[in-house]
């Protein structure tokens, strides 16, 4: 028998919600879904300092040779755009946190070895705090802050 | 099943500029909805970026990256190489989508 789409779409409706859910189920089904790799501790952090050892830093180094370019003042704390570069060499991955989030490591991010160490991208802020930049190279953690004003948080309500 | 992602891939002096726009709610599991019941948390946890199918930029997410997710990153290729990307989220839902580098 030729399955129309018409003939599929009546079928379900006739049949209990649950077979229909579950033939949609089947046409929708997407490929296996690899185990996520992130490192739930150090997303669970709620201070700068567990998530940044929960990440595996040991030795934790301020470094001017990380820029963050972002706006003194966020308007609107759910969409603060957040752009980090360093010319420290060798780095491999950025992280963003934010000190007064509920849990203060927004995103982690690693590239290629030989590519531009730049990122950017946007988070939310729940209230005025300092952004931290956490720069990953030759095997050490590089930080550095910047305090970005909330007028509207970005959490809750 | 989820919108698709809006990805520009441009190619300047042999490194390559990506700009990536999500579409994802990224629910952080803190907000109330208007009957004060929690909204249960949705965001996106993985990312990965495939050039002509090696990894060039992963990333991981917590809840607090800003609804539908942009991110801007860069890499060593060429033009006419394929970038393929996919996510991954909290409910086990993904997506991947492809483009050419200009």
């Amino acid at each position: 028998m030729k399955i129309s789409r018409r003939s599929l779409l009546k079928a379900s409706f006739g049949l209990p919600a649950t077979v229909a859910l579950s033939s949609l189920a089947t046409f929708t089904a997407l490929p296996a879904v690899a185990a996520s790799t992130q490192n739930q501790a150090a997303y669970k952090a709620k201070t700068i300092k567990d998530s940044l050892s929960a990440l595996g830093a040991g030795d934790i180094v301020v470094s001017d040779a990380i820029t963050i370019n972002a706006a003194d003042i966020a308007e609107n704390g759910a969409v603060v755009p957040v752009a980090v570069s360093t010319t420290i060499p060798n780095a491999e991955t950025i992280a963003i946190l934010v000190e007064k989030n509920p849990n203060t490591l927004a995103a982690d991010m690693s590239f290629a070895a030989g590519t531009t160490p730049y990122i950017s991208t946007r988070v939310k802020m729940g209230q005025t705090s300092d952004v931290y930049a956490a720069v990953h190279a030759n095997g050490k953690w590089h930080i550095a802050k910047k305090e970005i004003k909330v007028t509207l948080g970005g959490c809750g309500g | 099943m989820a919108d698709p992602m809006r990805i520009r891939a441009t190619e300047a002096g042999g490194e390559v500029d990506v700009k990536v726009l999500v579409k994802h709610d990224m629910e952080t599991g803190q907000r109330k909805d208007a009957e004060g019941k929690t909204i249960p948390e949705h965001y996106i946890t993985d990312i990965v970026a495939k050039n002509n199918d090696k990894v060039v930029f992963s990333a991981h997410f917590g809840p607090s990256v800003s609804k539908d997710p942009y991110i801007n990153f860069k890499y060593k290729g060429a033009k006419g190489d394929k970038l393929v990307i996919s996510w991954s989220d909290t409910k086990g839902d993904s997506r991947t989508d492809e483009a050419i580098v200009k």
